[in-house]
């Protein structure tokens, strides 16, 4: 079942040989050695593993390969520009908007989604995009005031 | 797998087991200056701790001054999110005099890191930073001395900052640390120690501090255990029973000759395969076809208290002070009651991990451990190798609190790297974390109280069963009093239990001041005014009434479903009281926290900033304990297996949470990580009594047992 598929990831064409019907978080992580996406649940319940595909959050532990095939994908690893972070990685940091950071990186791409679909949410609608994603730390009022940080940066121009 | 650690566990905050074994780390290192210091050194600490660590005199921690002026920082603890890489380096920092960001962390690492016991217990800043600071303050006693050599001058004339010695006459006159260390290497035992700095000389410690990590883990480039790639790797799956004490009948692996490049290895009923995709190994480890004999269960999450308090079988005096029955005499009302508390799963977001590969006769290994060394001892036992041709490495932790301290899936790995020859990665999947997470134990206290109708507390006869005993003390200025500790030998649990985040506190907590606002009910005073009358401590009151003035103590109270409670603890050396605001959905039993003020003495807080972001972590971690946690099983059988059935803390339950810490900064460090987890049972089970008049006596509060309470009225 071996097949080729193209897809752009963080920017750059790629082309891959391979099965699939594989898991698109362990080929991620395995064969293309970005570990900043992180495996938590394997089920969809924690938001760990969150990368964009053409612009959508997806729970990558739960996506088959093919998925992106011919589609744009961003993980964390392609956020920053040229060496400068982006917004919400430097109000998280800001906010200290982390702990163990293992819940992070889900974190972070789910409001770099959040905010692309809803760039001046309420925190309402913070708390309401972000509910599937968890964090045993404890971090969860910095990271909305995090987000909030960001999208009042992000409303002076600078496209996500 | 050991069980029933009650004992050890109520004890780890007060008895820890500092055996230390001898190493000769040293002879690995380069250039620069060396400073070694003993954990003998502690002793001038005092306290019932250092009995075991004063017979010691083996070395404990080291730092190390480079060539280039940087100082590298070398310590056992590791870094799960508590923020001691950022703490640790303050401490450094200042004693050493030199800036924040001149020190590297080298963290958990068996072979450059000094022996350290693990990082649990809130030890590391008690514990860890006032040897660090007497090594630093050493440091720059010898810095300054070769610095009188090379400048020519007395040392009294001297001073140190940001790295550099300079002549307090001329200070062109100067030297940094990179030119005194260069090419030397001096090693020097502390046998006398230069005066570390009081607290008023402090420059770095007491100042916030953001998290030193921060970057590396926003940009996804932070490393654990589980982003390791070696070449030629393959990921491991291993055979897993379908309950504890299961015995493997049979087992047929046929399936697998059909898988592309899979490998197996066995030894025994340990069974594993091995792919290069981790999926792969996944899903041909469901292909194997094994059956297995299950024990008989004894008891179900329902009727496991019933079954704890059938095999309770030791007891432990923890405490006693007058005469109970003089106590039952005084009393003018009592209240009996007993509560209870489920089993519950540590849950991290990163399960266990290890990495392992072999090169000739020595194993490397990167494990999400609490333990390095404790880690490196089993491996080294497993596998009947020598110490010290045993490595494991350092890595960030997803998370511990306490589930870490417990490594069977570095075990695991190095048994699969030795059985295949291949370099593997172990993840467990979530199912395996619930499955052999070394659960808080269930538990049942058994407290019998009475006071005056004056409402003074003339009694306490307190028993705590299995949980242990940690936070059992009485802070409460009662007469008459016995706290006794119970539990039993093997086999009263059906699957391993261990530390879990402040151990035993959370179930005596909840327990102590549930039964505490009972009284002040009964007695019909407030809850807040009815602990003041009823302790001497000083400390305590001191926070108890710095929370009440954050909260504005006593709340306003309108109609509706709100309710506000208080509850106070002591964990790990440090004071805690809280007050919640919670509102209660009295048709479906739903509460949602509102507010929660937290009020703390911790004594010197190193780094204020990190010492709130523990406390925000601990309430909103504890939100799940207190509502919605509860380990499901028939017997042996783990029923929670993820998530979607073991409900932890989200965005929405997320109360605003206000802090206060004590200023204390000529007091000894306390612990941080874990006192502000103790009171949240108790806060919320008592500010849900004040919405509703319903008692809850059993965590975790689910709707359900709260409909139940409100409707048994």
């Amino acid at each position: 079942m071996t097949e080729t598929i193209q897809f752009e990831l963080n920017g750059k064409p790629m082309e891959m040989s391979l099965d699939s019907e594989r898991t698109l978080l362990w080929v991620l992580r395995s064969d293309l050695g970005l570990t900043g996406t992180k495996y938590g649940c394997g089920a969809s319940h924690c938001g760990a593993c969150i990368i964009l595909v053409n612009m959508k959050t997806v729970r990558s532990c739960m996506y088959p390969v093919w998925y992106i095939k011919g589609k744009k994908v961003i993980t964390i690893e392609g956020l920053s520009k040229n060496g400068d972070l982006h917004p919400l990685q430097k109000a998280f940091i800001k906010h200290d908007a982390l702990q163990c950071g293992f819940c992070t990186p889900g974190m972070i791409m789910n409001a770099y989604g959040l905010l692309h679909h809803n760039p001046q949410p309420t925190v309402r609608e913070i708390i309401q995009g972000m509910d599937q994603n968890l964090c045993r730390c404890g971090s969860y009022n910095r990271i909305i005031d995090a987000i909030q940080t960001a999208a009042k940066e992000m409303k002076g121009g600078r496209q996500i | 797998m050991k069980k029933d650690k009650y004992l050890k566990i109520d004890s780890s905050d007060i008895n820890t087991p500092f055996a230390m074994d001898r190493r000769e780390f040293l002879k690995s290192l380069g250039g620069g200056i060396i400073i070694v210091f003993s954990i003998g050194e502690l002793s001038v600490l005092g306290g019932g701790i250092l009995t075991k660590v004063q017979e010691s005199s083996d070395l404990n921690a080291y730092l190390r001054v480079k060539e280039d002026g940087r100082i590298d920082c070398y310590t056992g603890k590791i870094e799960m999110g508590q923020g001691v890489i950022t703490s640790l380096a303050q401490v450094l920092a200042d004693e050493l005099e030199v800036s924040l960001d001149q020190v590297d962390m080298v963290m958990g690492d068996t072979e450059l890191c000094p022996y350290d016991a693990g990082t649990w217990g809130s030890l590391t800043t008690r514990f860890f930073d006032p040897i660090l600071r007497a090594a630093a303050a050493e440091a720059r006693a010898v810095l300054i001395e070769l610095a009188a050599e090379h400048l020519k001058i007395s040392k009294k004339q001297l001073e140190a900052s940001e790295g550099v010695i300079y002549d307090t006459k001329n200070r062109k006159n100067q030297v940094t640390y990179a030119q005194l260390t260069k090419g030397k290497k001096i090693l020097k035992p502390l046998s006398e120690k230069p005066p570390v700095k009081t607290p008023s000389e402090f420059k770095i410690i007491g100042k916030p501090e953001l998290k030193a990590d921060a970057l590396a883990k926003v940009t996804g480039e932070a490393k654990y255990a589980g982003d390791i790639r070696l070449p030629g790797m393959l990921y491991a799956k291993i055979l897993r029973p379908p309950a504890h004490g299961a015995r493997l009948i049979s087992l047929d692996a046929s399936a697998l000759e059909n898988i592309e490049g899979i490998e197996v290895v066995r030894e025994k009923d340990f069974f594993a395969v091995l792919h290069k995709s981790p999926e792969i190994a996944g899903e041909a480890i469901n292909k194997v076809k094994a059956e297995y004999e299950v024990p008989e269960p004894k008891a179900n999450d329902e009727t496991i208290f019933k079954h704890l308090l059938s095999v309770a079988s030791e007891s432990n005096l923890v405490e006693e002070g007058g005469n109970l029955k003089e106590g039952r005499e005084l009393s003018d009302i009592t209240v009996e009651e007993e509560y209870l508390d489920g089993y519950v799963a540590h849950a991290p977001i990163e399960t266990h991990t290890a990495t392992a590969k072999f090169e000739g006769d020595k194993i490397t290994m990167w494990v999400s451990t609490q333990t390095p060394f404790g880690t490196r001892q089993a491996i080294s036992e497993t596998l009947n190798m020598p110490l010290q041709n045993v490595h494991i490495k350092q890595n960030f932790l997803g998370g511990g609190f306490g589930s870490k301290n417990y490594n069977q899936q570095a075990i695991e790995a190095a048994r699969i790297t030795k059985l295949s020859g291949k370099p593997v990665q172990l993840v467990w999947t979530r199912g395996e974390e619930f499955f052999y997470d070394m659960f808080r134990p269930a538990a049942v206290v058994k407290i019998n109280s009475g006071i005056t109708n004056s409402g003074k507390i003339t009694l306490w006869d307190y028993g705590v069963y299995f949980a242990g005993a940690r936070g059992s003390q009485l802070f409460y200025d009662i007469p008459h009093n016995r706290t006794m500790a119970y539990g039993s030998a093997e086999g009263a649990h059906p699957f391993g239990t261990g530390a879990w985040r402040a151990p035993a506190n959370n179930t005596n907590t909840f327990a102590r001041e549930s039964q505490i606002d009972i009284m002040a009910w009964k007695a019909g005073v407030d809850p807040f005014e009815f602990r003041l009358n009823n302790m001497k401590d000083e400390r305590m009151i001191r926070v108890l009434k710095a929370a009440a003035k954050k909260f504005g103590w006593p709340p306003v109270k309108l109609p509706g479903g709100k309710g506000y409670g208080i509850a106070c603890g002591v964990d790990a050396g440090s004071y805690v009281a809280q007050i919640a605001e919670v509102e209660v959905d009295k048709e479906t039993g739903q509460v949602q926290v509102k507010r929660v003020v937290c009020a703390q003495d911790m004594g010197q807080v190193v780094n204020p900033q990190g010492a709130i972001l523990q406390i925000e972590g601990c309430i909103t971690m504890g939100l799940g304990y207190a509502l919605t946690e509860d380990v499901k099983f028939n017997w042996g059988e783990v029923k929670t297996r993820n998530f979607n059935t073991y409900e932890i803390t989200r965005f929405s339950w997320t109360p605003k949470i206000d802090t206060v810490l004590i200023d204390a900064q000529d007091s000894p460090p306390q612990g941080g990580g874990e006192p502000p987890i103790i009171c949240v049972g108790g806060v919320i089970a008592n500010a849900i009594f004040d919405a509703t008049r319903a008692r809850l006596f059993q965590l975790p509060m689910t709707p359900e047992r709260i409909l139940a309470a409100i409707h048994k009225g």
